[in-house]
């Protein structure tokens, strides 16, 4: 029981105290888990960082959930992912009930009209993050770009899209596995 | 039943998001402004501004404040667009939990070998396509005429202060690694002076 409370009480913290989501959480999450206490090695953190990164998901959730797994199984990830999301959904229920109420105040009005192209470009600005971070190159960039293209011109749902991209991600790793078998399975390059 | 149309709708915005919060912001997007119109963009814009400055992922925070928000848009009382705020919450986290106790340990070895090395690299790349879409589709009502300082270029009247203050905020969070909730608050106050 004292260690359900301990995951709670860690993962509500770290929640609770971090603004920005999942990036901005990861150093404080290994300070807590890693660092104080103890819950998982280095090696584990980082291996439940990648994982969390790959599966679909909220980045904070699912690494409170793996945290939680380990400790206490399947309880254990949900208290962990319960605590890390508690807070957050509390305070914007408040927020949402409270800015009903201002939001057709001029000055509120002004203050908004700031802030769009504000969210805009915090949107676009990961755009080139990820693309550095993926490694686009001139042979993989049109990915991304008929991706945009689909859903903004053409009005096609992003769902629709991740199904395309997953099912000709594994039809491709098919073909290239007939065709160079001898190629460790990372030195492929994607080009569909 | 509106509890369940959310309930539906972000359970299947869970399961799709690769990537973190800014993909599942493109899906919320999708499905809430377009797909359902229960909100506009300009009040989904609002809505992810004050997700970027509060605590917790910016994912689970749009999740929140959409669910919220539909219920109100389609005329129901306060508690059950709290409801709606909760389910919306909860739904996005079920499928990718599940998968994660399930399937997590096993995927952990085998994620760098074929097919999914392939498959990963191939989502990774999309989704930046996602998100591209999405800031693409709020434009139209980030530079929208304000009163004061507005231009035509060709047919398309824009907000010349709307413009500078993307230019610079995408400049400082790109090259200076600038804290978004800084950006977001410096954005507010231009506004509160210049319109």
């Amino acid at each position: 029981m004292a260690k359900y409370c301990e995951l709670f009480v860690t993962f509500f913290k770290i929640g609770t105290f971090t603004i920005g989501g999942g990036y901005a959480m990861i150093p404080l999450i290994q300070r807590e888990v890693v660092g104080r206490r103890h819950w998982l090695s280095d090696t584990e953190m980082l291996d439940a960082i990648a994982l969390s990164q790959t599966m679909p998901g909220i980045l904070a959730a699912n690494i409170a959930a793996i945290v939680g797994q380990r400790l206490r199984g399947v309880k254990g990830a949900l208290v962990a992912v319960l605590g890390n999301i508690l807070m957050p959904i509390l305070f914007i229920i408040l927020i949402a009930a409270l800015f009903s109420r201002f939001k057709d105040i001029p000055a509120v009005q002004h203050i908004f009209m700031g802030i769009r192209p504000a969210v805009v470009a915090l949107i676009a600005a990961p755009v080139f993050n990820l693309a550095r971070k993926a490694g686009v190159t001139l042979r993989t960039v049109w990915i991304p770009l008929l991706a945009a293209l689909l859903i903004w011109l053409l009005g096609i749902s992003p769902v629709l899209v991740i199904l395309i991209a997953l099912a000709a991600g594994w039809t491709y790793s098919k073909l290239i596995d007939k065709t160079a078998k001898e190629n460790g399975p990372n030195q492929l390059n994607l080009k569909l | 039943m509106i509890l369940f149309e959310l309930f539906y709708t972000f359970l299947i915005i869970g399961l799709f998001t690769f990537g973190g919060g800014y993909s599942m912001i493109a899906l919320i997007q999708s499905a809430v402004v377009d797909h359902h119109a229960w909100l506009t963009t300009q009040e989904f814009a609002d809505i992810l501004a004050i997700s970027q400055i509060t605590p917790g992922p910016v994912g689970i925070n749009t999740a929140t404040y959409a669910g919220y928000s539909a219920v109100i848009a389609e005329g129901y009382p306060t508690v059950v667009a709290v409801a709606g705020a909760v389910v919306a919450s909860l739904a996005v986290l079920i499928l990718p939990l599940t998968l994660i106790l399930i399937v997590g340990r096993w995927l952990l070895k085998h994620k760098d070998q074929a097919p999914f090395d392939t498959i990963f690299k191939g989502l990774r790349l999309t989704v930046i396509g996602l998100i591209a879409a999405a800031a693409l589709s709020l434009v139209p009502t980030a530079f929208s005429p304000t009163p004061t300082g507005t231009v035509t270029i060709f047919n398309l009247q824009l907000s010349i202060f709307n413009v500078i203050i993307f230019a610079a905020v995408f400049f400082l969070s790109l090259r200076k690694k600038a804290s978004p909730i800084l950006l977001i608050l410096l954005s507010g106050l231009v506004g509160f002076l210049i319109y």
